[in-house]
């Protein structure tokens, strides 16, 4: 007979769930309101899923760090709130740019507002808990929902670009689940801290090595795949093109930010281990795709091409940072995402703002280096934005991303690391030619087009969007001091 | 005014904001009046200025991230302060003379920036404030070359920036590591230079972080061989960008051995001694003689420049009080000098499209005027005695002798053929029959140019008479600092050297 469990209410502590139940109860009300009435405008929606996102963002914000809850696969620790934090303003950042002047069609569903609620709740779980299982159904939802939403683009490229992160996904979910497996055979537990138990007692066994070997290799393929990290990157520029320009430039910030927890949750654990090897394979894959998808960005012919392997890159970058299993290293990784967020996304907005129903300048590219030319004389203020973008992606100071290059170059000197440092410095230097590129596109030639081209799309909300993030790209050095002492004040607190 | 340095630093970029509202007619005026008083600015700088002293003045600290150690630290000492003077003054007559007419608002929008940047970097005392203004001039001079240049424009200027960003990323990594040392030592973050003069690190890492530092400074001299992106940086820049380039921007490299190498590493700087004494002296000779090969007079001040480089970096590795007075004299000189020496060949650019020597010839004669000054520049810039360009290059080859009579010897060629390629330039398009139809009706110096010419020559020729109240500040800082670095080196023949320097100070 089975006994029947007892559990009291308060055991559960269920206000860890609360931020996650307030995305998808949102995303069910979107969907309510679109069954009592159909005709309702696409801007009503944006702010009510921004609504949703500032309570949900109130919600994180008031988690008592340190807390576990409903059964304890809730972990609610501190890189868990800060990155739920940066999941939901990367998120109220996004979701404005679908309020552009010329109608795209995706964005008059609903549903593509509620699966983008679903999509952030899957995140949250994901970067919420310690359970394996639990961050496969968060991982699988948040994915799922995602790949639903590059589809909904509606062009050719789209379908290829939703399909071939499906299988993608699917291949890395698979992965997955098989590294979930070994190191449940090996454990007999799927939570991390369990599992962390019960492999510091075992490590001396003979012959177990090969087994942790698998599983961390399936389980580091598995976030290979959804980091892009080389030699499973070659699905992100083609899905990146494929999808709509803001959402390239979210898929690049925030679904990396939730796997990049997972991955400091699982390989922080088997580097505290001291598996020492899994860090070498780490530090050789981030310094592979740092410099392989630099060299890959060179010779793009297209913007935004460029700027997917660019994105691929940084994430090399903060790769490496991972591999330091520094409380320092954790924070570079979360103050270069937050940093990073701002001008990528800004960057993907700039392009936004010049996308067409159809291909005018090139029949292959959306963006095609041509279509900036000039674009100095055409829109003066444009062009300097962007060009800040640029050069704070290349880390130019005093512009954001080179505080977070220089907290990540820090924190490998001070592991010493001192050679990590010296080829993160080099790959910049090599970053810096294909940004340049763009800057000598936009301010030193001649426009090759007629002028209503590049600013198509502009409308008020999409200039407040990137209003913001050039703020943020260029104030930067007055906000770095309060933003790392709470990301290394969580982190620490969080024992990371 | 306590916070003049933070008005001279922030002064010429809150004008260029408010420049985009000026009318594109008015913008000349209105850039020529904000250099004007930046100039105007940096002179009350001077006057205040506290000779005796040999410290950092007008020090200013606002800690900006202080868990990482970054603050707003800036400060000047005799070492600096002329270099700021000098960029406020290039910067000025620049402006003055410059004959642009496409896109005059941006470009005197990009040049205020510049200027932010320039002085900027000379009176950080923060490394990473330092490294911020130091990376941010890269930006106004790409586009100064880009827009404004020459065909091969675009190579150009992504080829400077690139050497430079390059070169300087490696330098970020020796100042991240510094701070680390530091972090190790102390247990505070900072990046302030002056704490981190007080560390006192072991021979090999301040070798590392020697070369570290070296790979920054040493492309922005250019040293020799890292010098191929400044051919074409003067080739293709329009004549204000070369301007700027030789006068300040270089200065910047070197001005970073004394400011970060020399205090910070004694005993490695004075190890290096030999392998830079050799390379500066191959940046003489070969220089100069690759200058006289040109046929593009352009291209021969470019070059001489390098050559003139070789003879400031081998002043600063002399590390006695003569040779490093006379290196930061003579950035001082180089920078009015060839800046001048720029801004005429713009002037005969400007008249005929070309720069071919080969075309020239017999302008004596036609452009009286045009000819005095250029004579006289190119002698400042050979070195004859009471022109400013003698008291820098013979107190470096003083300096120098104490540490090798041999390779000053050889250094001291550099006058020789120094004075055969610039006299072969003056003979060549200067005298002889006007052959070429096209210079007969060539008009002498209008009086923009003259204007802007004419307090170069003044400085010039006063400074080569009278060198004692620009060189008696430098020299005090300089002393303070050999003093400083004889206390602070660990190895005996570090102390050997310095101690022969200090011994033997005295006579400037």
């Amino acid at each position: 007979m089975l006994q029947p469990i007892n559990v009291s209410l308060e055991s559960l502590n269920l206000i860890t769930l609360a931020p996650m139940l307030i995305a998808i109860a949102g995303g069910l009300v979107i969907l309510v309101l679109d069954l009592i009435s159909e005709k309702l405008h696409k801007s009503l929606y944006v702010m009510l899923t921004i609504l949703i996102l500032v309570i949900d963002f109130g919600a994180t914000l008031g988690l008592n760090v340190n807390e576990r809850g409903f059964f304890d696969v809730m972990l609610i620790d501190g890189i868990s709130i800060i990155s739920q934090l940066m999941i939901i303003v990367g998120s109220i950042i996004f979701i404005p740019l679908a309020l552009t002047s010329k109608r795209f069609h995706e964005y008059s569903y609903p549903e593509f507002f509620a699966l983008f609620l679903f999509m952030i709740a899957g995140f949250q779980f994901m970067v919420a808990s310690d359970n394996l299982i639990l961050i496969f159904v968060g991982l699988e939802t948040a994915s799922l929902s995602l790949y639903t939403l590059i589809a909904l683009h509606n062009r050719a490229n789209s379908y290829e670009a939703a399909v071939k992160y499906f299988t993608m996904g699917a291949l890395a979910a698979a992965f997955f689940a098989m590294g979930s497996a070994v190191v449940y055979a090996l454990t007999g537990s799927v939570e991390l801290y369990k599992v962390a138990e019960v492999m510091a007692t075992r490590l001396n066994e003979t012959g177990i090595m090969i087994a942790i070997f698998g599983s961390a290799v399936l389980l580091l393929v598995a976030f290979s795949f959804k980091l892009s990290l080389f030699p499973f990157h070659t699905w992100a520029p083609d899905v990146y093109e494929g999808a709509s320009a803001p959402l390239a430039g979210y898929m690049s910030v925030v679904p990396k930010i939730a796997a990049f927890v997972v991955s400091i949750r699982i390989f922080g654990m088997y580097i505290d281990l001291g598996v020492e090897w899994v860090r070498v394979t780490i530090l050789v894959l981030a310094v592979l795709t740092m410099t392989l998808a630099n060299i890959m960005a060179l010779v793009q012919e297209d913007v935004k091409r460029m700027l997917a392997y660019s994105s691929i890159s940084h994430a090399g970058f903060i790769m490496a940072a991972l591999a330091l299993d520094t409380t320092e290293g954790t924070t570079a990784i979360f103050l270069y995402y937050a940093l990073f967020m701002f001008t990528n996304l800004g960057a993907f907005a700039m392009l936004w703002i010049s996308r067409h129903k159809n291909r005018r300048f090139d029949k292959r590219f959306d963006h095609p280096y041509e279509k900036f030319a000039g674009f100095i004389h055409i829109m003066p203020v444009g062009a300097v934005i962007m060009g800040l973008f640029m050069l704070s992606l290349a880390g130019v100071p005093p512009f954001s991303v080179f505080w977070g290059k220089i907290y990540v170059m820090q924190a490998a000197v001070n592991s010493g690391y001192i050679w990590l440092a010296i080829v993160m410095g080099l790959n910049s230097a090599i970053a810096a030619y294909y940004y340049l590129k763009l800057i000598v596109y936009m301010f030193l030639m001649d426009p090759v087009k007629d002028v209503d081209t590049i600013y198509y799309n502009l409308s008020k909300p999409l200039m407040a969007v990137i209003g913001m993030a050039t703020l943020a790209t260029v104030g930067a050095i007055f906000y770095i001091q309060p933003l790392i002492s709470y990301l290394y004040y969580m982190i620490s607190a969080s024992g990371y | 005014m306590d916070n003049i340095l933070s008005v001279l630093v922030f002064f010429p970029a809150i004008a260029g904001l408010l420049g985009f509202v000026v009318d594109k007619e008015s913008a000349r005026t209105y850039g020529i009046t904000v250099a004007a008083i930046e100039l105007f600015l940096s002179l009350w700088l001077w006057f205040s200025f506290d000779s005796a002293n040999a410290g950092m003045q007008f020090v200013e600290m606002i800690p900006l991230i202080p868990d990482f150690g970054v603050s707003y630290y800036i400060g000047v000492d005799g070492i600096s302060l002329f270099i700021i003077i000098m960029a406020a003054l290039m910067t000025l007559i620049g402006m003055m003379s410059m004959s642009i007419t496409k896109n005059i608002k941006n470009m005197i929008i990009t040049l205020l920036f510049l200027e932010m940047t320039m002085i900027g970097v000379f009176v950080a005392l923060d490394a990473i404030i330092f490294y911020l203004f130091w990376e941010l001039s890269l930006v106004p001079m790409l586009y100064i070359i880009g827009a404004w240049g020459g065909p091969l424009r675009v190579y150009a200027s992504i080829k400077f920036f690139l050497y430079t960003f390059a070169g300087s990323l490696i330098m970020l990594v020796g100042m991240l590591f510094m701070a680390y040392v530091y972090h190790n030592l102390t247990g505070v973050w900072s990046f302030a230079i002056t704490d981190w003069y007080a560390l006192v690190l072991p021979v090999d890492y301040q070798l590392w972080l020697f070369a570290a530092f070296f790979f920054g400074f040493a492309i922005k001299v250019p040293m020799f061989p890292f010098h191929t992106w400044l051919p074409y940086a003067h080739g293709q820049a329009p004549t204000i960008g070369s301007v700027i380039l030789a006068a300040v921007l270089l200065k910047m490299g070197t001005y970073g051995f004394v400011r970060f190498s020399l205090p910070m590493f004694p005993d490695a700087s004075v190890m290096m001694i030999t392998p830079i004494a050799v390379i500066s002296i191959i940046m003489i000779i070969y220089t100069a003689m690759v200058a006289y090969a040109q046929k593009d007079i352009k291209q021969v001040i470019a070059y001489s420049s390098v050559s003139h480089m070789g003879i400031i970096m081998l002043g600063i590795f002399a590390m006695n009080a003569e040779g490093i007075s006379g290196s930061v004299f003579q950035m001082l000189s180089h920078g009015i000098v060839s800046g001048a020496l720029f801004m005429l060949v713009g002037v005969i650019y400007d008249r005929r499209h070309t720069k071919l020597m080969s075309e020239f010839g017999g302008l004596a004669s036609v452009m009286p005027k045009y000819a005095v000054i250029f004579g006289i520049m190119l002698m400042a810039a050979v070195g004859l005695p009471l022109t400013i360009g003698f008291v820098g290059e013979f107190l470096v080859l003083l300096g120098f002798y104490q540490v090798s009579p041999i390779m000053t010897i050889l250094a001291g060629t550099s006058i020789i053929i120094g004075a055969i390629y610039m006299l072969a330039v003056y003979k060549k398009s200067f005298f002889g029959p006007v052959t070429n139809e096209a210079n007969k009706t060539l008009k002498d110096l209008d009086a923009k140019e003259t204007w802007s010419l004419v307090p170069l020559v003044l400085i010039v020729i006063w400074l080569g008479i009278y060198p004692k109240p620009v060189l008696e500040p430098i020299d005090n800082s300089v002393k303070a600092m050999l003093v400083f670095m004889d206390e602070k080196a660990i190895t005996k023949e570090a102390k050997d050297m310095i101690k022969v320097a200090k011994s033997s100070q005295g006579g400037v």
